[in-house]
């Protein structure tokens, strides 16, 4: 028995920053809008205050805020030849749970995808031809362009309050900002962060190597900041608890100190936690979704109608709904027809930690984005003619605080307990610190979702199966990467370092990257793309899927930035162009 | 009901109560004017107050509430060599780590509360991790007789009464995965060797709430501060040189043991002086 309720102009799937994104712009237009949240209702004061805020074994090491793997999960293999078992304890990646969503527990990095990024495939084969891109590799435009997006990362930027220099205003270059960014309209909202002292040994050692390091662009505000909608955010204090623990100074933006307070205060917002969507439902004719079909927190089925339905979860929660609602063509990796399910992306990261024996560095303060970073050898800023792979990674050292439950560097070839141990890890706790690529991922034809076929979740549908191995790609760009990592090494000075690459497969046990993407991509072209420019479903016109499913391939920076700036572009298609003439927008 | 009724701006704990009784679907058992005002209102500027203190927490007594006499035996021989108390300081033993991972097991984590623990069971390659139906309790209460049958028989005695250096050789055997004990899979000898070591670091630097690094004897081995302070205006002044404080843990706040800004974060005095080194920025004031 499923619970009718009263049709509303729209609903929103998923609470966190799309979902709270897409609440505040269609309630600001006059829409009745009902978000359908899975997880628990919480806000800044009193869920996220100090002391209790700061408990690194509660939220770092038993990862309070995240997904109860009990109720849901995904299967994984790293290809098709494997039977893929279920993800049973959190490890490579860790979505969120609750109002506000990933957005909460972010560290708050903040970046515009670069221009190539959107033409990737174009870009790549005028540069460097055909043979560039392997016959395996489904590399694909976006189906936009940078300058389209442009105004929806300004958006976006603003309503958060980002701190950041500048590299490259209306295109003109600025000092001490990213020469490689896109061109920008205007300055960040807020000056960059105060640099920490490992910060700026990475930014001189970079600088002297002839690199272009900057202060990178934080969603950790280095003031007090009111945005377009007058709602004011926190300075941040540095605490060094930003990755997996929520703000207590309403300084690291999320849904829940930016849009959802404006969505909310509308009186059109009807917010419903503890509502797990299983199913979207489409008309006889399958053009058009009708309501969504969800378990409640007393545990009773209801369907909620709409006219509009924004499908704004986690990817892979994104995916698995359209899979099991039947919507748009499942992706056949043996004849690379179908769409739902692929270019399923990640993250492919190399680090690098650096001790010293005469230098301390207070790695305990910090900020999530506290970092310096440089482009030279991101996207297609180098020449790779004579490289035997694309694109690359934003290199980056990050002060994120390092409590010693979370951080316990000691050199390479110290034992790992005893005596000798502790000495070592007395000694170069305050001594050591880390920096890294954030490597881009390229889509493969063998690398993708479906359904399992035989694991289930709490709710008796099957769960998501990930196949996913690193691309030779992968395996080439961060060789290449170590050694530029271990050159900034040498260059610092250190007196020991070590670096740590890829495995030669994927694992999904040590932590990586919550930066999953893909399998429900966007595009110009409905048979290789799950959603139009818009965001809006090829199949389904009155569906907007956003966040970084969207992305047909992972680029080398977190995602954030380039997800709020797809989830304003969908809202302002929606109120600008859909609601007048509903329908197909491209 | 009727007073209530009329209130126009409900108080913060009747704003709260209203929004989680109402996320939880149960509007339905509210008043017409109830209802009325649950819709979500979060905060729209920082509103920052002195934190409220709560007063009557226990002195707990400590005792073993999941492991047998055996296992304790065993696992507090086996945190003491793996921190061991030296000229640096207190080791896991002294600091509680034993007892600390007793509390572990005895909780969710102990019965794997929120992992995915549906079958069916196969194992898998290493790239696809756990994949097996036993939790930590289980795998606890397997492994530690399976290594005391080991050490008795082939030494004579369980491991706790082994020498030092007869348990260190054990160990790093264990870490190594060089123990074999029939008809034991190396499988779970290994998997118990990374959940031990995992709690026994685990307890010697969480926050002593949970029953390990007593007198933050980890936070001091290493110069780590606690419960954080406001860093800002601080951080830049401490380039290159060590900030060394008192640390503070997250019972010292709530019992007002330790000083706290406006914010809430902790107030640290300096180590040797006993100075205060942090205050609450003034840049960080502002109106509401």
């Amino acid at each position: 028995m499923s619970t009718k309720l009263e049709k509303v102009d729209a609903v929103v799937i998923g609470v966190g920053w799309t979902g709270g994104i897409l609440a505040k712009e269609l309630t600001q237009a006059g829409l009745k809008v009902v978000g359908l949240e899975r997880g628990r209702y919480r806000q800044t004061d009193p869920d996220f205050q100090p002391p209790h805020i700061h408990d690194e074994l509660r939220y770092h090491v038993r990862y309070d805020l995240m997904q109860n793997l009990s109720r849901e999960t995904l299967s994984f293999r790293n290809h098709q030849e494997q039977t893929a078992l279920p993800y049973r304890v959190l490890g490579s990646f860790l979505p969120g749970e609750g109002l506000g969503g990933a957005g909460v527990h972010w560290n708050g990095v903040c970046w515009r995808f670069l221009p190539y990024d959107f033409e990737i495939r174009s870009q790549t084969l005028a540069r460097y031809g055909e043979r560039k891109i392997p016959d395996d590799m489904s590399l694909q435009d976006w189906g936009l362009t940078y300058d389209e997006l442009e105004p929806y990362f300004d958006q976006f930027e603003y309503t958060c309050g980002i701190s950041g220099q500048a590299g490259n205003l209306q295109g003109e270059t600025v000092a001490e900002g990213n020469p490689f960014e896109g061109p920008r309209q205007r300055p960040y909202p807020t000056p960059p962060l105060t640099p920490s002292y490992a910060n700026l040994r990475f930014r001189q050692a970079t600088a002297s190597l002839g690199y272009h390091p900057f202060m990178q662009p934080a969603a950790n505000l280095s003031e007090v900041y009111t945005n377009p909608d007058g709602i004011t955010q926190g300075a941040c204090v540095y605490c060094g608890y930003c990755q997996r623990f929520g703000c207590e100074s309403y300084a690291k933006p999320s849904a829940l100190t930016t849009v959802l307070p404006v969505a909310m205060a509308s009186g059109l917002f009807d917010l419903r936690t503890h509502c797990n969507v299983i199913r979207i439902n489409v008309n006889s004719s399958g053009n058009k979704a009708v309501s969504v079909t969800y378990i409640d927190a007393q545990g009773q089925e209801c369907t909620q109608a709409a006219d509009i339905i924004c499908l704004n979860s986690y990817v892979l929660n994104n995916c698995k709904l359209m899979l099991v609602s039947g919507i748009g063509k499942p992706y056949q990796p043996a004849s690379g027809t179908g769409v739902v399910g692929k270019n399923y992306c990640y993250q492919a990261s190399t680090g690098a930690t650096v001790y010293f024996e005469d230098e301390i560095f207070n790695t305990f303060m910090g900020a999530g984005a506290l970092g310096v970073s440089l482009d030279d050898f991101n996207g297609d800023n180098f020449d790779h003619s004579n490289l035997d792979f694309i694109h690359g990674g934003n290199i980056a050292n990050y002060s994120t605080g390092a409590g010693p439950v979370r951080s316990r560097p000691v050199p390479p070839n110290t034992p790992k307990w005893g005596s000798a141990w502790k000495q070592n890890l007395a000694h170069y706790y305050n001594r050591s610190w880390s920096f890294s690529t954030q490597g881009s991922v390229m889509p493969y034809r063998s690398n993708y979702l479906d359904l399992d076929p035989t694991y289930k979740d709490v709710y008796g549908l099957p769960l998501l199966r990930m196949t996913f191995d690193w691309g030779p790609n992968e395996l080439a760009m961060t060789e290449f990467m170590a050694q530029i990592l271990e050159g900034i090494a040498k260059e610092l000075g250190a007196d020991k370092y070590s670096i740590s690459k890829l495995t030669k497969h994927y694992s999904i046990v040590p932590y990586q990257s919550t930066h999953n993407t893909g399998g429900t991509i966007m595009g110009a072209d409905p048979n290789s793309s799950v959603v139009n420019p818009f965001l809006q479903s090829w199949d389904v016109d009155n569906l907007f899927i956003v966040g970084a499913g969207n992305f047909p391939h992972n680029s080398g920076y977190n995602p954030t930035g380039t997800v709020g700036a797809l989830a304003y572009r969908a809202a302002d298609a929606i109120v600008n162009n859909y609601l007048a003439q509903p329908g197909p927008l491209y | 009901m009727k007073e209530r009724a009329e209130k126009t701006s409900p108080s913060l704990s009747r704003r709260r109560f209203l929004q989680v009784a109402s996320a939880l679907g149960l509007a339905h058992l509210l008043t017409g004017s109830e209802q009325a005002q649950n819709t979500p209102n979060l905060p729209q500027n920082p509103q920052f107050k002195a934190p409220g203190q709560t007063r009557h927490l226990p002195r707990v007594q400590a005792a073993y509430t999941f492991f047998t006499l055996p296992e304790a035996r065993f696992v507090e021989a086996a945190v003491s060599r793996l921190i061991p108390a030296d000229d640096l300081g207190p080791g896991a033993l002294e600091t509680g780590v034993a007892y600390f991972i007793d509390q572990q097991l005895q909780g969710k984590f102990g019965l794997a509360a929120t992992w995915y623990m549906q079958g069916p069971w196969q194992q898998g390659t290493p790239e696809q991790g756990y994949q097996h139906p036993f939790n930590p309790q289980e795998l606890y209460r397997l492994c530690i007789p399976a290594i005391d049958m080991h050490a008795e028989e082939s030494k004579g005695q369980v491991f706790a009464d082994l020498s030092v250096s007869a348990q260190d050789d054990l160990l790093a055997a264990l870490e190594g995965e060089k123990l074999e004990i029939s008809p034991l899979p190396q499988f779970f000898l290994s998997t118990f060797w990374q959940i031990l070591y995992d709690n026994t670091m685990q307890g010697f630097f969480a926050d002593p709430v949970y029953g390990g690094n007593d007198q933050k004897a980890g936070w001091r081995l290493v110069g780590f501060p606690g419960v954080a302070a406001a860093y800002r205006g601080v951080m830049e002044a401490y380039y290159g040189r060590p900030y060394q404080v008192e640390p503070v843990s997250l019972a010292d706040l709530q019992a007002g043991a330790a000083l706290a800004d406006e914010s809430g974060h902790a107030i640290h005095r300096d180590l040797a002086t006993g100075e205060i080194l942090s205050v609450h920025p003034e840049s960080f004031k502002h109106e509401h």
